[in-house]
């Protein structure tokens, strides 16, 4: 009987020494992006870029160990907010990172800010109201405003000397503010400009119509994964990739060329960050990242890999003190970490003040499709709304 | 005047997957007087079952001729476990049981396939354009849509309207107990519309699958346009359905096509693009009013 208590005891006392050391204990880092339905693998290429991030870091931040909660937004605004909710109030976290999608983070951007008064760092979504009117001291960006990458590739086609354009875009807040963005530096003529059902509207054979008789110098759109893989394709099944060359911004990278092959080969886009940049830590990360997974990783991944880098550098900064949320957001500021992109600076509205490049659509060594960086098409960019935000 | 062309059949083709999908919804409709929401279900196992088929055996037409038999089994195997219950059953109960159904397909597909959805190329013999008038090229997989979808038509036509089961199946839909006290086996004849419907939903998704992306719940948003075109076109009425899917596949393609343009006479071009949808939407739903208020029964449905 004594012996069977000890036992009992024992087994107690063991179990509790193996409980994880508390909430209190680790950095806990919510992840909230797309994990079901077709758009799926964008999720997957985020949340193996944070495991990446995390290994790299050797699994601990500040001595304590990284504790990650990701959370399926199935592509759902009113989803990502409830698991936005509970990632801050029952999961505690201290960081929400993640969002791919503008309208999902919009819909969760005051439940996290402003009721949890929890820290939220965009790895993709860039709404322009975030930027500027509802510009928010627990909102920092690793990716960009979303007119941003657009208005790169307008200042490249204007170099480029494409006479008229015709842009497609979804419609929805994304989708308006990039196709602003290119309206906003594109100087040739606009032949037209149509905005499609989204997310349920794969079928462009409207548009693309449409486009077959405006006779554009080119066509500019914004169609993440699965749309733009529908994009592409079916441009090549309309015959329009013969007479009219298309340009394109989040719709052509590493997680939709599998599926669009060779129709996409040298077709030009914009972006902040392009798997060749020369920097040592983005070498290390892309080796890294074939080497486990056999594919490229996208920009998707790398500022999600960024996100989980700017906290760490905050954290370390306070020796894993996070208790204090105004020196948390004031380490944070200083953006002082290695970014996959080089380094950056953030703008008075915390985003960040950063290049752009032109990639083009080539096959590597191995014959596998991937992007390169071709030209440099903005330096120090800052967004076109920082001066309609309250922080200064 | 090519551009026209063009986009009318635009409008046809989609008209004719989404005819495909209604067929089978106004058959079990009219016939067993089943409202079936886990229709839109159907579409989407058609399509997840090509997938498996055509990257099983590397050629889509393989894949899909194995897909349909194979959506034709889970249809009739669906009958005869489930759906045979709910006949006696009145409305509410079926809308509730057959949306039990779709959350049952959903989970049963992300288990099976899982989460991420898949994609299905178009076949490479379709994959340029072909010259439906010299100079006027038009995208080959679609040309191929319209040729199928509407050689389906016919042969449901001929189907209906000349053999022995068509017979019964307009009988079952104007007075399904007269059959049944006629001593026709109307659980085999229940059955095998359910398993035809199954067919035509499934052949409708694997079709839709290359433009447009194999996911779960791909079947739920076009079901509600489904129901939509048997109520204009009168329920049970294969005649009517394929008249509505027409009339609706029209004005969805000149909802994007032409309102945008008549549009930006008047509004900045962004309000009027992102209007000119959300008009045709609203216009679809404005026919079947007015239908209902016409004709309570739809175009083509049957006088009580």
């Amino acid at each position: 009987m004594t012996a069977k208590l000890f036992g009992s005891a024992t087994i107690a006392l063991a179990a509790l020494a193996l409980q994880p050391a508390g909430a209190q204990q680790s950095v806990k880092i919510g992840f909230v992006s797309t994990f079901s339905g077709p758009q799926a693998a964008i999720g997957e290429d985020m949340r193996r870029s944070v495991e990446l991030a995390k290994e790299h870091l050797g699994g601990k931040i500040a001595g304590k160990p990284i504790e990650i909660v990701y959370e399926d937004d199935q592509f759902k605004p009113d989803v990502g907010k409830a698991r936005s909710e509970k990632l801050v109030q029952q999961d505690k976290v201290s960081f929400v990172a993640g969002y791919i999608w503008s309208n999902v983070l919009l819909a969760s951007l005051k439940t996290v800010t402003d009721e949890g008064d929890t820290i939220l760092i965009s790895a993709n979504a860039g709404p322009s109201q975030i930027a500027g009117e509802l510009c928010n001291k627990n909102y920092f960006s690793t990716s960009w405003q979303n007119d941003q990458t657009p208005m790169a590739m307008g200042d490249y086609l204007n170099t480029k000397g494409v006479k008229s354009l015709y842009v497609v875009g979804p419609n929805y807040a994304a989708g308006k503010d990039m196709l602003a963005g290119v309206k906003r530096t594109y100087k040739g003529k606009l032949l037209g400009e149509d905005y499609t059902k989204w997310p349920d509207q794969l079928d462009f054979s409207a548009e693309l119509t449409k486009i077959a008789q405006a006779k554009p110098d080119g066509i500019f759109i914004f169609y993440p994964g699965a749309h733009g893989v529908q994009f592409v394709k079916q441009w090549v099944q309309a015959g329009l990739n013969k007479t009219v060359p298309l340009y394109q911004v989040f719709s052509i990278d590493a997680i939709t060329l599998p599926q669009q092959g060779e129709a996409a080969l040298g077709t030009l886009g914009a972006q902040e960050w392009v798997n060749d940049l020369p920097n040592e830590q983005n070498k290390r990360y892309v080796a890294d990242f074939k080497k486990k997974h056999n594919v490229y990783p996208s920009y998707y991944g790398a500022q999600s890999y960024d996100a989980i880098m700017l906290i760490a550098s905050a954290a370390e900064a306070l020796k894993g003190d996070l208790s204090n949320k105004d020196k948390v957001r004031a380490e944070l500021k200083k953006a002082n970490f290695k970014s996959l992109r080089g380094d950056f600076k953030f703008n008075t509205n915390q985003f960040p003040i950063q290049n752009f490049y032109i990639q083009e659509t080539v096959k590597d060594a191995a014959g596998m499709m991937t992007v390169k960086t071709i030209a440099t098409a903005v330096k120090d960019g800052k967004d076109a709304y920082y001066d309609k935000c309250s922080m200064k | 005047m090519d551009y026209l062309l063009i986009q009318v059949l635009n409008g046809v083709q989609l008209g004719l997957l989404m005819f495909l999908l209604a067929a089978g919804l106004t058959l079990t409709f009219g016939i067993m007087d089943l409202v079936n929401l886990a229709h839109g279900s159907l579409y989407m196992v058609g399509a997840y079952l090509a997938w498996t088929f055509i990257t099983w055996t590397d050629s889509f037409v393989l894949g899909a001729l194995l897909a349909l038999p194979a959506t034709f089994v889970v249809g009739v195997l669906l009958e005869m476990t489930v759906v045979r219950r709910l006949y006696a059953r009145d409305h509410l109960d079926q809308v509730l049981a057959t949306f039990g159904l779709i959350l049952f397909f959903n989970d049963l597909v992300r288990l099976v396939w899982g989460p991420a959805g898949k994609s299905i190329a178009v076949p490479s013999f379709l994959s340029h354009t072909v010259q439906i008038l010299p100079g006027v090229p038009y995208p080959a997989y679609r040309f191929a849509l319209i040729v199928v979808g509407s050689l389906v038509a016919l042969l449901l036509a001929w189907l209906v309207a000349r053999t022995r089961m068509g017979m019964l199946i307009r009988a079952g839909a104007s007075n399904r107990r007269m059959i049944a006290a006629l001593g026709v086996n109307i659980e085999l004849l229940f059955s095998l519309v359910f398993g035809l419907g199954a067919v035509f939903a499934g052949l409708a998704g694997l079709m839709a699958a290359p433009i447009a992306s194999v996911k779960i719940g791909m079947g739920d948003d076009i079901l509600i346009l489904a129901f939509v075109i048997i109520v204009i076109g009168g329920i049970g009425s294969i005649k009517g359905a394929f008249v509505a899917a027409m009339i609706v596949g029209q004005i969805d393609i000149v909802g994007r096509a032409f309102l945008p343009e008549l549009l930006k006479a008047f509004l900045p071009p962004a309000s009027a693009s992102a209007a000119a949808p959300a008009i045709s939407q609203v216009l679809i739903y404005v026919l079947m009013a007015a239908v209902l208020v016409w004709r309570p029964t739809g175009l083509f449905g049957q006088r009580t």
